[in-house]
């Protein structure tokens, strides 16, 4: 159970080199403190909780802090992937990979209606592909398993609406969000209280950046899916997006063919549904080195935002993430 | 290395020194804090190439600003919601520059101000309050910088923003900055500065305004990255550290989880528990990254002790040295959030770091105008009041006063029935009474009491409408067992209004500090061994939860006497009904005062079915089969 120290190379912040006099937390070892806390917290006043694994960069940074809150103990909740079928082969790799590391129990959900229909982003359209996948199977998976809180790694920078989002988003027996219900967050006091049924979502990234994010990945060398790094890989261009030719359940339109590009992603998705950018960064320091420089934001790559209507207020009441 | 390479690992040692800034920023509706906000963000680069061309867009489709950039439109992802009447209290806006990286707290409603200010700066190390040049001083000026202040804030930007609208006028900006700091510094202001602004053309915001050559001080973002707010030296404070969590993953190992609020350690220093008192000596300081020779203020760790002894979440690890404070009563100063109202005598739940409590407020000293800063006497809180009251918790807790410590200080309280965080204080003293008088143990105690009685004591709680028929069965009741040879006591709501609560009367307030006696009263009956009957209208959920903690498990039992609102008016033994529906009794419980039936009785009498006797025989076999009866066991 004991590990050994961390030898690393990696520069690290004033206070884990252990010199006396005044120390100043630097803006990561404060955001790191900060989740630690909030996953502490849930764990002390719930019943059930689970970690919503998706295998993106924001929810493998969330896992390696929940480690971290409860080492030398594994984190005491499992991680839970919802699988629309339609990911990436690279992050299933990763998901088996992170289970076994992490030492936590794997569960992975897919939404058996969407599987007897076959729904697919191709004849359904992005909004039903991601209601029935995502939507409809964390919904499911939630009420089957009769978790009482699920960790999610929602960052309020991601774009306007979140911005005024809780850290502890609280849920109805129906697992509706009620705005009206929603309890002011002081301090460094969560109120988790709740009846039977009731549940909450949990964002222990709440003020992290992109930036962030990144930065932190590279001083804690946590392994990433290499999808995040520039490839060959075979695209197809659609409406002004790039998309990976993943498997070959994609169907081609007239004329397409895939040709290879040097492509890397910003978000993770459903391979249909992501867009990679054209880049040659094929290491973590060259991809932050682009994303300092990036002047696109990173929800720009997700299509489902730009797929009219619903808006992210409206997922959310659903109980999209 | 390549030039990039070198450039790149030096940006990120420089990223990963680089410290955070929380601060809040407060104005009135249409000084120009939204532009303000959009333009530091702007200045920061923190927006990028596609927020930006959206921006111009909007700009010039909606914008107030002509052909210009309007920045405030940066910050609009909540007016639609707003309209939805989605309840917004605080948005956190982020960016970060060379030196610093920053998260902004933004309070856009207008309504819920006062609740929605507290939440917002009770996280910010530093509040920019922002004045509109032409209007000066405003008693919102005031309001703000009054709840900043409770908050422990100590460290204020004053924006005096249009600058441009008076000509960038020396003698303006002087003398609003006079007159602020006349009234802000004796309110704990200690660190004011102040710079004039034009937040829509970016004076002063990132650099010196050839507008304002008289201006000598820090512009905006200088003054922001490189000042040290003043967080009451917590650092250098004695070591503080609430336990979270108990980690145990097997038997050789057991953590006890948390964040250091004050102070440092390292291995070796005596330590002591508060609530209990205990001392031992940390042993090692757990992290993942390997054990830790010393840890400070704000980092989250696992420490082990060399001593086994008694830990739970909520205790309190401080320097043996120096040991937080432990009380139980308490004077605070508190903010109310809920809906409704907060009345002395209810009962709560207290959170305080890692530790809760119940707690009554009782009593209700005085309310703060938050705009005149006037104390008048008040009877109850409404929602975004501040008052300043006298808490009594069920037990002690470890704390520090809310001004030397945020976190061993601020609590919420929590509304026991809906859940809903409803207020939210700020301890100042332990009030003494609290340290000085003991618990003092008896001999003779409850169960001797009820051994020479032979049966066990026990509360039987009448709950229902006036003229449901409680007394009528608690009576038949307890004649019965009576008959059988126990001890019993009867307290009825009408006969204790003549004596012991004859000063009270029928609002909310004083209904709660009626049950509340009556609870008091008849747990030192059964205390002394009796079986006890209450017959109360006792129409809140809450009060009867308040009653029923005072009790040990299965000692109290609610009897909920069912009777719907119809036929106890029908019956109406008294005449009050119809001297409520006249309009001639005020408060009456089920006219125009609640009445919350319980939704999960311990037994229910339904007296539509059964006649008093019938109800009295029900609950006698009720009572046989719970083996109240009888000791034995
Ligand atoms: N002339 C001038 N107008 C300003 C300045 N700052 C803001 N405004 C204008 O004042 C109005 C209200 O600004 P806004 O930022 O929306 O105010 P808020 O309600 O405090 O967020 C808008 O029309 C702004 O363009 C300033 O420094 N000078």
């Amino acid at each position: 159970m004991q590990r050994s120290p961390k030898v690393s190379t990696i520069p690290r912040s004033a206070n884990h080199n252990n010199s006396l006099g005044p120390i100043m937390l630097s803006h990561l070892d404060r955001l790191e403190a900060e989740s630690i806390h909030i996953f502490r917290e849930v764990v002390a006043s719930v019943d059930k909780p689970v970690l919503l694994y998706s295998v993106g960069k924001d929810s493998t940074v969330m896992l390696h802090l929940a480690r971290k809150a409860f080492y030398p103990a594994p984190p005491p909740f499992p991680m839970m992937h919802i699988d629309s079928t339609w990911e990436f082969r690279d992050m299933y790799a990763m998901r088996a990979r992170m289970a076994e590391e992490s030492g936590m129990e794997l569960i992975v959900h897919s939404n058996p209606d969407a599987l007897a229909e076959n729904v697919n982003p191709f004849t359904h359209g992005s909004d039903v592909h991601s209601h029935m996948w995502g939507t409809q199977g964390l919904k499911q998976a939630l009420a089957k398993y009769q978790f009482d809180a699920a960790f999610g790694g929602g960052r309020r920078d991601e774009e306007k609406a979140r911005a005024k989002e809780r850290v502890l988003s609280f849920r109805n027996e129906q697992q509706r969000w009620d705005p009206k219900a929603q309890r002011p967050e002081l301090w460094h006091l969560y109120n988790i209280a709740k009846r039977k049924d009731e549940s909450f979502r949990a964002f222990p990234l709440s003020n992290w950046t992109e930036q962030d994010i990144w930065q932190y990945i590279f001083r804690e060398q946590i392994p990433i899916v290499p999808l995040y790094l520039a490839a060959e890989r075979p695209v197809v261009e659609r409406s002004g997006t790039l998309i990976v030719v993943d498997d070959d359940r994609m169907p081609l339109e007239d004329g397409e063919t895939p040709v290879m590009k040097s492509v890397r992603f910003r978000t993770l998705g459903c391979y249909p549904l992501t867009g990679a950018t054209p880049s040659n960064a094929t290491t973590l320091e060259a991809v932050i080195h682009e994303t300092l420089l990036a002047n696109t934001s990173e929800r720009q790559g997700r299509v489902i935002d730009r797929d009219g209507g619903a808006s992210m207020e409206q997922k959310k009441q659903e109980g999209y993430f | 290395m390549s030039a990039v390479a070198k450039e790149l690992s030096d940006y990120l040692a420089n990223q990963d020194a680089k410290s955070l800034l929380r601060f809040l920023t407060c104005g009135s509706v249409d000084d120009g804090k939204s532009t303000l906000i959009g333009r530091l963000l702007y200045q920061a680069q923190a927006l990028y190439e596609d927020q930006l061309s959206g921006l111009a867009e909007e700009s010039r489709k909606v914008g107030t600003r002509g052909e210009d950039l309007d920045y405030a439109l940066l910050l609009d992802g909540l007016s639609a919601e707003r309209e939805q009447g989605i309840t917004i209290d605080v948005a956190y806006r982020f960016f970060s520059t060379e030196r610093r990286k920053f998260i902004v707290a933004d309070t856009p409603g207008h309504e819920q101000y006062t609740r929605n200010m507290v939440t917002g700066a009770s996280t910010a190390d530093l509040a920019v309050i922002l004045i509109d040049a032409r209007k000066g001083l405003l008693t919102q000026t005031r309001r703000h910088s009054y709840i900043v202040s409770l908050l422990g804030i100590r460290n204020v930007v004053l924006a005096v923003n249009k600058m441009d609208l008076v000509d960038y006028a020396e003698e303006t900006f002087q003398s609003i900055e006079a007159d602020y700091r006349a009234f802000a510094e004796p309110l704990g202001l200690t660190h004011i500065h102040a710079i004039p602004l034009s937040a829509v053309n970016g004076d002063n915001v990132a650099e010196h305004s050839a507008n304002t050559p008289w201006y000598t001080g820090e512009p905006l973002l200088p003054y922001l990255e490189t000042v040290s707010p003043d967080r009451g030296a917590v650092n250098e404070a004695a070591f503080r550290f609430p336990v979270q969590w108990v980690n145990r993953p097997s038997l050789d190992f057991r953590g006890f989880a948390g964040t250091v609020v004050a102070g440092a350690v390292a291995p070796g220093d005596r330590i002591r528990v508060q609530p209990s008192g205990q001392e031992s000596t940390v042993q090692r300081i757990v992290s993942y990254d390997g054990d830790l020779d010393r840890v400070v203020t704000g980092q989250a760790v696992t420490l082990t002790l060399a001593d086994e002894i008694d830990i739970s979440r909520g205790d309190v690890i401080s320097a043996a040295t120096a040991p937080s404070e432990v009380a139980d009563q308490f004077e605070a100063t508190l903010v109310w959030m809920g809906e409704k109202p907060m009345l002395p005598g209810r009962s709560y739940r207290l959170k305080l770091g890692a530790s809760e409590a119940m707690a009554t407020i009782k009593p209700l000293k005085h309310r703060i105008d938050v705009n005149t800063l006037q104390k008048s006497p008040a009877r109850r809180l409404e929602m975004n009041d501040i008052g300043v009251v006298n808490l009594e918790l069920d037990r002690r807790i470890a704390f520090e006063p809310y001004q030397a410590n945020r976190d061993m200080g601020g609590f919420i309280l929590i509304d026991r029935i809906t859940n809903g965080t409803v207020g939210a204080g700020m301890l100042h003293f332990a009030l003494r009474r609290s340290q000085n008088i003991h618990w003092q143990a008896m001999d003779i105690d409850k169960s001797a009491h009820a051994t020479l009685k032979d049966q066990r004591p026990c509360a039987l709680w009448f709950t229902g409408l006036s003229g449901s028929g409680k007394s009528t069965i608690a009576n038949a009741l307890q004649r019965r067992l009576h008959q059988r040879g126990h001890h019993t006591y009867l307290l009825d709501g009408d006969n204790v209004r003549h004596g012991l609560n004859k000063d009270l009367g029928f609002t909310d307030a004083d209904r709660v500090e009626n049950i509340r006696r009556v609870a008091e009263v008849s747990k030192l009956m059964v205390d002394a061994g009796l079986i006890t009957l209450v017959s109360f209208i006792s129409p809140f959920r809450s009060e009867r939860e308040m009653a029923k903690s005072l009790f040990a498990d299965g000692e109290f039992l609610e009897v909920y006497v069912d009777t719907p609102l119809a036929v106890a008016e029908e019956r109406d033994v008294k005449g009050l009904y119809a001297k409520a529906r006249r309009g001639e009794l005020k408060n009456f419980t089920g006219i125009d005062s609640p009445y919350e039936a319980p939704e999960h009785p311990n037994m229910r009498i339904d007296t539509v079915e059964l006649s008093a006797d019938d109800a009295a025989e029900q609950l006698l076999a009720d009572l046989e089969a719970r083996g109240m009866l009888t000791v034995g066991d």
